[in-house]
């Protein structure tokens, strides 16, 4: 399975996560979808919809815990008949991140996916840059942008 | 099945002296029931990779045609992990001492599963 980073300190983390959870795919990703490393996707356009598809979600739930007066979800489990989809988000450093992982039922579970994905929040953590701002995306510069990050994801 | 009845499923097994503490799993995610442990042990930790290497096991034996088992048991340096799985698809766990009396274990945990159903 092919893990790939964007942010290098991200790689050994989700590597392990990925390796633990035996989760099939997973995006590490800023609440606006921009994606930092992802393991097991095939093509950018999954990477794309999957990345945009999770920061709607996770927008959603915060504003709907909002409403609710409510702090923010911890997380969201989706269990399908073949699959689950667990997506959650954390903070690394400075950074606000949220997490998508893919897992097969056969193979995995929701429970040895969130143990392994406390880990991984705690890896990120240790592993993110201190004193790094987040990047601003400036719209001129956004196509090049995600045309690098893609071609970094996927090795080319 | 109540609240009620899942502790005292579980007050079956953390009776037995050595044992230090018992839970009930949702096989299929990995997830705690219920639970009574002492401090230190880590609940959810035990129950997802308990349901995971449960589910590898039934899968090993179904592909050897033994059929599936009633109850095992995982004896390691400073304790043991015993482990009954119920008909409606819950694991009893039990985490206990090294020096544990494992057929009285097995006969309380085999119990509790009864109880859960």
């Amino acid at each position: 399975m092919t893990t790939r980073a964007i942010e290098p300190w991200t790689l050994a983390p989700l590597k392990g996560f990925v390796k633990e959870a035996a989760v099939r795919l997973v995006l590490v990703m800023t609440p606006a979808g921009q994606v930092l490393a992802q393991s097991g996707f095939g093509r950018a356009v999954d990477v794309m919809s999957a990345a945009a598809l999770s920061a709607a979600i996770n927008a959603s739930t915060v504003e709907l815990a909002k409403q609710m007066g409510q702090p923010p979800f911890a997380g969201l489990n989706h269990q399908g008949e073949r699959h689950g989809i667990f997506l959650s988000a954390l903070t690394a450093g400075k950074l606000p991140l949220l997490v998508l992982a893919v897992y097969d039922l056969d193979v995995s579970s929701l429970g040895l996916v969130q143990l392994f994905y406390e880990q991984l929040a705690t890896e990120l953590q240790t592993a993110s840059p201190k004193d790094a701002a987040p990047k601003q995306v400036l719209a001129a510069d956004f196509e090049r942008e995600l045309g690098d990050s893609l071609n970094a994801l996927f090795g080319r | 099945m109540t609240a009620a009845g899942f502790e005292r499923a579980l007050d079956l097994v953390t009776r037995v002296r050595g044992v230090r503490g018992a839970m009930l799993v949702a096989s299929d995610d990995g997830l705690v029931v219920a639970e009574q442990l002492m401090e230190g042990i880590k609940g959810p930790a035990v129950a997802a990779l308990a349901a995971s290497l449960g589910n590898r096991l039934r899968r090993a034996m179904e592909a050897a045609g033994i059929g599936t088992s009633p109850f095992w048991h995982l004896q390691c340096e400073h304790g043991a992990l015993l482990v009954v799985p119920a008909a409606s698809g819950i694991l009893v766990v039990a985490v206990a001492e090294p020096d544990v009396n494992v057929g009285l274990v097995r006969l309380e945990l085999l119990r509790a599963g009864e109880v859960v159903g």
